[in-house]
């Protein structure tokens, strides 16, 4: 309770600051303020809880029980679901690809009615569920071969950079953008327990280096993907 | 009453987002490890937690923050406002350096939000659990949003300025992986990751809707194209700060090592 109001205290000293001494203009409805506030600092005391009662156990304990299976195949379907299931439904990732598809019509790239949209929208929403699937995927084959994490992120660098020259210009600013809004808040604890506590059960694996990475895969393909769609489209 | 219903709404909608992770993760516990869940009313009682928790956390930002929070972006990118402070004529254009409030609010923004990430707090409390202690989660937790700070500010200068984001993004990546090579191999997958996870529910509304106010209002940029990019600024430079900062404390702790191994070697002599 106190550690969130913590968390807190910067952005309300923020926004204070910014009305009362730089927009100089009051505080617009100040008791709303404070109880949102309230509502804020309980929803991050209850999530915090939550996350070590329920979502950090459960992923180590599954990651554990794979690991204890041996089946490869299962733990790697295991991981695309947990990819494409999670980003498929996110609503910034929603929001995301409603406006790319605005810019895709106004750049003229598609035709400009709700049906082009829509679908363009769809498909772009697809790919990028796809491809964090994929991601997870690559992450969780990194961590039961031992690679080492900072080739595959250096080869995907190459390949953001190299098809930056090549996709259109419309699309270059989301598909950045949209490798940071994949990776929501449930998913990303979720995630970093998998991957900790599969790097904790196989034999040779350190969970600081192995474990840790799904979450930098996961933001790294979308970025490819998204060029790639706007290059294909 | 209409606070009720909004929080019945988001806690609906949350709900939703939780039913697809919930049915991946139970269904391959039933039907792939067949195995029961260790403690399944704790886990489901923490699930719990964390939809009202969720829930809760976005009604508030919804009532109190982000609506101040847009209507600043909007007020600090106003060309009036900004003629206020310029140095400049009343007539005379308004210069890249006129928008030294907003670079200051980015910043500052960044940065605050940054630190009420939950997801952010997630990771960092795991990475403090596997590292024994090492990385202490405030450590972490500030140096990813003195990342997403420094990120932000720049990101907003690029839309005043124009230039093209894929330069800023290709120097950020060359810079990445020359840290790669030079930084403790400890911190580099935390590092990576740590890009991934500063933008979520609170910062992106807030910085999305400085990127719009600032493409809008700026002559020669277009909302469509420039508003966005301020996402990718955020998640490439706290991956520089959080390696930055690994190699500081190691030179730190390197550096107090030399001097106790000098200090050990000189005793003798006194």
């Amino acid at each position: 309770m106190m550690g969130s109001l913590r968390d807190l205290a910067p952005i309300v000293l923020v926004i204070s600051f910014f009305q009362l001494a730089v927009l100089q203009q009051p505080l617009p409805d100040f008791i709303g303020l404070v109880i949102g506030l309230v509502f804020v600092v309980l929803g991050l005391t209850f999530f915090i809880f939550g996350l070590e009662m329920g979502l950090f156990p459960i992923g180590e304990s599954m990651a554990r029980a794979f690991a204890r299976k041996g089946s490869v195949v299962w733990l790697l379907i295991f991981a695309f679901a947990l990819g494409f299931g999670t980003t498929v439904a996110e609503p910034a990732l929603i929001a995301v690809a409603d406006e790319a598809a605005t810019v895709a019509s106004v750049g003229g790239m598609i035709a400009d009615d709700e049906a082009a949209r829509s679908s363009y929208a769809n498909g772009l929403r697809f790919t990028v569920a796809f491809s964090v699937g994929l991601a997870i995927v690559l992450g969780v084959l990194r961590i039961l071969k031992g690679w080492s994490i900072q080739y595959m992120i250096i080869a995907g660098y190459i390949m953001v950079v190299v098809m930056t020259g090549f996709a259109p210009r419309e699309i270059i600013g989301i598909a950045y953008d949209s490798g940071g809004v994949t990776t929501s808040t449930i998913t990303v604890p979720l995630v970093t327990a998998l991957g900790v506590g599969l790097a904790s059960s196989i034999e040779g694996r350190n969970p600081m280096i192995d474990g840790f990475g799904l979450i930098a895969f996961a933001s790294l393909t979308p970025m490819i993907f998204v060029m790639a769609y706007g290059m294909v489209i | 009453m209409e606070l009720l219903s909004s929080l019945l709404a988001i806690t609906l909608s949350t709900i939703k987002d939780v039913i697809p992770i919930a049915v991946i993760i139970f269904g391959f516990q039933i039907f792939v490890i067949r195995r029961p869940i260790h403690n399944l009313r704790r886990v489901l009682t923490g699930f719990v937690y964390v939809i009202i928790g969720l829930a809760l956390f976005l009604l508030g930002l919804e009532k109190a923050l982000f609506p101040i929070g847009r209507l600043m972006a909007e007020q600090l990118t106003n060309p009036d406002f900004l003629r206020e402070w310029s140095t400049g004529g009343p007539n005379d254009v308004l210069r890249w350096q006129d928008y030294y409030w907003v670079y200051i609010f980015a910043f500052a923004i960044g940065a605050s939000t940054t630190i009420a990430e939950p997801s952010l707090i997630a990771v960092a409390i795991k990475a403090n659990e596997v590292s024994g202690g090492t990385i202490s989660v405030w450590g972490l937790r500030l140096a990813v949003a003195l990342g997403v700070a420094i990120g932000i500010s720049l990101g907003t200068w690029r839309i005043v300025t124009g230039y093209p984001i894929h330069w800023f993004i290709i120097s950020g990546y060359v810079v990445v992986v020359l840290q790669t090579l030079k930084a403790p191999k400890m911190i580099v997958p935390l590092a990576y990751d740590s890009g991934g996870v500063t933008t979520s529910t609170v910062t992106v509304p807030l910085v999305a809707a400085l990127g719009l106010g600032l493409a809008e209002t700026v002559p020669g940029r277009s909302a469509l194209i420039d508003g966005f990019g301020l996402i990718a600024f955020a998640s490439l430079f706290p991956i520089i700060t959080v390696m930055g900062y690994a190699q500081l404390t190691g030179w730190l702790a390197d550096r107090v090592k030399r001097k106790q191994q000098q200090a050990e070697e000189s005793l003798p002599q006194s």
